[in-house]
């Protein structure tokens, strides 16, 4: 059956955005994890996804830092 | 030069703002921000800048909103379904029945340059804000108090399914939000 490695590696890009949310919150499973990356490599639309994602991430982590001291001075909390 | 009373002050408004958005009560909130403002006078310390005073309030205000989520819990963890929730956010990407994306989403560029700009972060805020009261104190327990997803179940007694299924939507929600007001302008 040689198409069966494949299949249980295979994700939809439903699949594949379900699994780069979950991503934020929790640890995915090694075949969830694998199938990501390499869906992530075939796909077109899929990695737009992964950079909003990716950006909220880091827009969260920089509103953790000095959510009022927004402006472009990035290294405000700094002392 | 202030006084360590007057410096606390100035910053009862920002550590308000967090309070509220985190517990979304603003009794709570209250009672978080004075008991964070009673705690720092009671061991006054002085601190080289604004912003050092500052991260070390909110570091108080983090530990006394988690106090009152907790003594709070029964309240807190009950998660408001709406009926609009039943429906899965993820189909708000629009997927075909194939699994695939029936138009690709947005490209949001380079992260970077969204988060030079002081406005995206105004929006944020309000995107934040508008995530419905459950959701949002369970985002921003990880997110602003930044528990781990085992602390968050323990202190709203989740099973940990529960709670990914409701930061699922949370992110969800934020990512429609921020797609709209945000990216959705074609200028940006």
């Amino acid at each position: 059956m040689p198409g069966m490695k494949f299949t249980l590696l295979r994700r939809t890009c439903k699949q594949a955005a379900a699994l780069l949310v979950a991503r934020e919150d929790r640890a995915l499973s090694l075949p969830d994890s694998v199938a990501l990356r390499l869906h992530l490599m075939a796909c077109k639309a899929c990695p737009r996804l992964e950079n909003q994602i990716l950006t909220m991430r880091q827009a969260m982590a920089q509103w953790r830092q000095a959510p009022d001291e927004k402006g472009g001075q990035a290294g405000s909390g700094q002392p | 030069m202030a006084t360590f009373e007057e410096q606390l002050v100035e910053h009862r408004v920002y550590l308000m703002r967090f309070a509220r958005l985190q517990l979304r009560n603003d009794a709570w909130a209250e009672d978080a921000v004075s008991e964070t403002l009673l705690a720092a006078l009671s061991k006054p310390q002085s601190f080289g800048n604004r912003s050092q005073l500052k991260t070390w309030l909110v570091g108080i205000l983090k530990h006394k909103v988690i106090d009152l989520i907790r003594s709070n819990a029964r309240e807190v963890s009950l998660p408001d379904y709406g009926a609009d929730d039943e429906a899965d956010e993820l189909d708000k990407l629009a997927f075909q029945a194939d699994g695939h994306f029936a138009s690709p989403p947005q490209d949001w560029g380079d992260p970077q340059q969204t988060l030079a700009q002081s406005q995206f972060f105004k929006v944020l805020d309000a995107c934040v804000e508008r995530l419905p009261p459950a959701l949002g104190r369970l985002f921003l327990m990880r997110e602003w108090l930044e528990l781990s997803c085992e602390e968050v179940c323990k202190e709203l007694s989740l099973t940990p399914t529960n709670l990914y299924v409701q930061l699922h939507r949370a992110r969800l929600r934020l990512r429609e939000c921020l797609a709209i007001h945000w990216f959705g302008t074609p200028t940006r």
